[in-house]
C-alpha cells in the first residue's frame, strides 16, 4: 500500500502540474501553420487533441513491477475530406507510452466513404463498428474492444479498436441491412499479462508480465475472416434488429496443449434485440446465442462451451441533468454437464449462470460543464464489482480535466472482475481539444 | 390527425367568433398563441440554419457552440423532425442528434457519437434542461407546448399582444408565470418575461433582430438573459432557408453519416 500512496501523491503532484501549466486562455489564438493552410486551401478539415493522462495502482501487485497504470502523452488528428463522390477520414494518434517506454502510433480510422445510390452505402478501410443495445455490455457487438485501454483509464473512444474492413448497408422500406466484412481476424486488445494481471486458469493462480500468454493468432487473408451482420428495422420508433456472426472468438477462448498457446476458436452467433421507449424512459432487450464451433457438445475442457447470453436495460432522467441506467445481464454456459465432467481435479468450475448487474449514474452540473458519472457491474453469483468513477471538467470550449478511476474487488481471484483487483488504479488527464 | 386539427381550429375559431363581440381587429388569445407558435416554430414545411450561440457568463468568460439544424414539420403546429449536426466545440464536433417531436407524448430522441460509432438513444427528459449548456432550455429551442399553459391576452399596446402565460402544472416548472409580447403585425414573439414563484422576474428572451427570408419573417437574433446567475446566451441564425424539399432523412441512416444538406 506505502508503493500505492507514494505513486497516488506523485501524480496527484503530476496533475497539479499539468493543469497549472496547461492553463489556456479563453479564445487562444490558432498558430498559423504551413501544414494547416495547406489542409484548409484542399479543404480538408483537421481536428484533434493533445492530452496528458497518468495514473497510479493503488495496490501492490506481485506480477507487474510498474506503479504508473498509465502514463502517457498523446497527439490524435483527425482529418476529413467530405466530397461529392464521397468522404475520405484518416485519424490516428501518435503518443508516447512511460509504462512501456515506447512510441506509438495507432491509426484509428483509415475509410473511404461513399453513398453510390439512394439504397446503397458503403464505408472501406479502417473503421470503428459498433451496433447492438447494451452499454458497456456487448452481446451482438463482435467488433473488436480493446480491453487494456478501458482498464487502466483511457478515454472510453479506446475501449473500440479499429476493424479493417468493408461495411456494405442496404436500405429498404421493408428493412435494413449491414454486412461487414473484416478479411483478416480483428482480435481483441485484451489482456495478455504484460500489463494488467490477471487469473491464469493454466497455472491456478495469478499472472502478469513475466508469465505473459502465449497466443496462437489467426493470420490468414480471407481464410480467418470474419462476417458479420444486422438486419434491421424501426416500427413506431421501436428498433428491432437481427444479427448474424461468423468468426472468432475475440479474446482467447482457447487453448492448444500441443503448441502451449491459447488460441481464438471459431465462433457463430446469432442474435436480436429491441430498444424504445417505456414509460419516462428507455428500454432496450439483447439476446445472443454464443455458437462455439469447436466445442458444441460442450466436452472439450480447453475451448469455450457455447453460450446463451441475454440483456435487459433501462434508462431514465431521474432528476434534471441526472439519468441513472440499469441494466441486467446474464451469461448461460450451455452443456454445463459436460462441461463440468470434463474439467480436471482441482480446477475451479465456472457457474452456469454468471448474473451481472450494472448501474449508471451521470449528474452535469455547472451549466453542463461539469460531469460526475459512476459506471458499476456487479455480479451477484460471482460476487465482485467493477466500478467506473469519473468526474470530468470542461474549463473551457477547449480544455477538459478528468479524474476517474477502475476500481476491482471481489471474494474469489479467479472471478470475471477479481481477477484484475490488483490492477485497481486512479488516473487523471488534460486535454486540449482544436 | 388532419381532421382533428382541422376540426379543433374550426371549434377555435368558431368560439372566437360567438364568444368575443369587441374589435374585430383583436384576435382572440388562442388564435394569438397559435400564430405565435407557427410563426416561431412552424414556418414554411421544412427549413435549415447554422446556429452559433454563444454563452457569455457573469464573469465574462464565453463558450461557443456551432451547429446546423435542420427541421421538417410533420403537421404545422404538431409533431417535427429535426436534425442537429454540431461544428463547434471540438469535442462535440460531428456529433448528430435526432429528435422526433411529438406533441401528444414525449419526443423520440437519440444522437450519434463518431468516435465509437455509437447510435444512443437519449430518454426524454426534463424540458427545462439546459440546450447545450446554454441558457436557452431545451423548450425554448423546440416550443413549449401551448396546452401545457392557460393563456390570457393582458395588454393591447400599439405594436404587441401582450399574453400571459400560466402554467397548468405549476410543480413541472420553476416559473409561476411568464409574458409574451407578440409583434401585432407579423405575430413574432418579440420578448418573453419570465417570473419566479415569488413574483420576480428573473429571466427575459428577446428577439433582438427578425429578418424577412422567403416572405417568412425569421428571428435571426436572439438573446436570453439569465438574471439571476448574470450569465445570458446570444443565438445568431445565419444561412436560414425554407421549403428545401427536406426528404425522409429522420433515421439512423443519416443519424451516422448526415447528408450534404444538414452537414453543408
Amino acid at each position: 500500500m506505502t508503493r500505492g500512496k507514494t505513486m497516488a501523491v506523485l501524480v496527484t503532484l503530476a496533475c497539479t502540474w499539468t493543469v497549472g501549466a496547461r492553463q489556456e486562455p479563453n479564445e487562444p489564438h490558432e498558430k498559423r501553420s504551413p501544414v494547416r493552410e495547406f489542409l484548409e486551401k484542399h479543404d480538408i478539415e483537421y481536428h484533434g487533441f493533445y492530452e496528458t493522462r497518468v495514473g497510479a495502482r493503488l495496490l501492490d501487485d506481485p506480477y507487474e513491477g510498474k506503479d504508473l497504470s498509465i502514463g502517457e502523452a498523446r497527439y490524435q488528428f483527425d482529418l476529413l475530406a467530405m466530397r461529392d463522390w464521397g468522404d475520405v477520414k484518416v485519424k490516428g494518434d501518435a503518443y508516447g507510452d512511460f509504462v512501456e517506454e515506447q512510441a506509438v502510433f495507432d491509426l484509428r480510422e483509415a475509410n473511404f466513404f461513399t453513398r453510390p445510390s439512394d439504397s446503397v452505402d458503403l464505408k472501406l478501410g479502417r473503421q470503428v463498428l459498433t451496433w447492438g443495445t447494451g452499454d458497456l455490455i456487448f452481446i451482438n457487438d463482435v467488433f473488436p474492444k480493446d480491453w487494456v485501454s478501458f482498464f487502466i483509464g483511457r478515454d472510453t473512444e479506446y475501449l473500440k479498436a479499429p476493424s479493417d474492413a468493408v461495411k456494405v448497408s442496404l436500405f429498404s422500406d421493408a428493412a435494413n441491412l449491414d454486412v461487414a466484412y473484416t478479411p483478416e481476424f480483428d482480435s481483441d486488445r485484451y489482456i495478455t499479462g504484460d500489463r494488467l494481471s490477471y487469473y491464469n486458469p493454466i497455472l491456478g493462480r495469478y499472472a502478469g508480465e513475466d508469465d505473459e500468454m502465449m497466443i496462437s493468432r489467426r493470420r490468414e487473408f480471407f481464410e480467418e475472416d470474419e462476417t458479420a451482420l444486422r438486419l434491421y428495422r424501426n416500427i413506431s420508433n421501436y428498433e428491432l434488429a437481427l444479427y448474424g456472426y461468423w468468426g472468432y472468438w475475440k479474446s482467447p477462448a482457447g487453448f492448444n496443449s500441443t503448441l502451449t498457446r491459447a488460441t481464438f476458436p471459431e465462433l457463430y452467433v446469432y442474435g436480436a434485440s429491441i430498444r424504445g421507449t417505456l414509460g419516462m424512459g428507455i428500454a432496450n432487450a439483447e439476446v445472443g446465442y454464443y455458437d462455439s464451433v469447436d466445442d458444441r457438445t460442450g466436452d472439450n475442457p480447453l475451448v469455450n462451451n457455447s453460450e446463451m447470453r441475454y440483456l435487459l436495460g433501462y434508462t431514465q432522467e431521474i432528476a434534471r441533468d441526472f439519468t441513472a441506467g440499469v441494466q441486467y445481464y446474464v451469461e448461460q454456459l450451455l452443456d454445463y454437464g459436460n462441461y463440468e465432467d470434463s474439467l480436471s481435479a482441482g480446477s475451479y468450475a465456472r457457474d452456469e449462470f454468471r448474473h451481472v448487474t450494472t448501474l449508471r449514474l451521470t449528474k452535469m452540473l455547472m451549466n453542463q460543464n461539469l460531469m460526475l458519472s459512476l459506471f458499476a457491474y456487479y455480479s451477484p453469483s460471482d460476487e465482485d464489482v467493477y466500478m467506473r468513477p469519473m468526474v470530468n471538467y470542461k474549463a473551457s470550449d477547449h480544455l477538459m480535466y478528468e479524474v476517474g478511476a477502475n476500481v476491482f474487488f471481489g471474494d474469489e481471484d479467479y472471478t470475471f472482475f477479481n481477477q484484475f483487483h490488483n490492477n485497481t488504479n486512479v488516473y487523471c488527464g488534460v486535454r486540449y481539444s482544436f | 390527425m388532419f381532421h382533428k386539427m382541422t376540426l379543433s381550429t374550426l371549434l377555435i375559431s368558431l368560439g372566437g367568433a360567438a364568444g368575443i363581440g369587441f374589435a374585430e381587429d383583436t384576435p382572440d388569445v388562442q388564435t394569438i398563441v397559435n400564430k405565435a407558435n407557427v410563426v416561431a416554430y412552424y414556418q414554411g414545411n421544412d427549413g435549415k440554419s447554422t446556429v452559433q450561440m454563444v454563452i457569455t457568463s457573469k464573469q465574462g468568460q464565453t463558450r461557443e457552440r456551432l451547429f446546423n439544424i435542420v427541421r421538417k414539420d410533420v403537421q404545422d403546429g404538431g409533431d417535427q423532425k429535426y436534425f442537429v449536426y454540431f461544428q463547434r466545440p471540438a469535442d462535440v464536433r460531428r456529433m448528430s442528434y435526432m429528435v422526433h417531436k411529438h406533441v401528444a407524448k414525449d419526443d423520440d430522441r437519440w444522437l450519434y457519437m463518431p468516435s465509437l460509432d455509437l447510435v444512443k438513444r437519449i430518454a426524454a427528459g426534463d424540458k427545462r434542461t439546459s440546450f447545450v449548456g446554454s441558457d436557452f432550455l431545451y423548450e425554448d429551442v423546440s416550443g413549449r407546448n401551448l396546452d401545457e399553459d392557460t393563456h390570457e391576452l393582458v395588454e393591447t399596446t400599439d405594436a404587441f399582444y401582450v399574453v400571459k402565460n400560466v402554467p397548468k402544472k405549476p410543480e413541472t416548472v420553476e416559473f409561476s408565470y411568464y409574458n409574451v409580447s407578440i409583434d401585432k403585425k407579423t405575430f413574432v414573439p418579440m420578448k418573453m418575461e419570465f417570473y419566479d414563484k415569488e413574483g420576480k422576474l428573473y429571466r427575459t428572451i428577446e428577439s433582438k433582430k427578425v429578418e424577412e427570408i422567403q416572405g417568412f419573417p425569421t428571428v435571426t437574433v436572439s438573446l436570453v438573459q439569465d438574471l439571476k446567475s448574470g450569465s445570458k446566451t446570444e443565438m445568431t441564425f445565419s444561412n436560414v432557408k425554407y421549403d428545401i424539399g427536406i426528404g425522409e432523412i429522420f433515421e439512423e441512416r443519416y443519424l451516422r453519416k448526415p447528408p450534404q444538406e444538414v452537414t453543408k
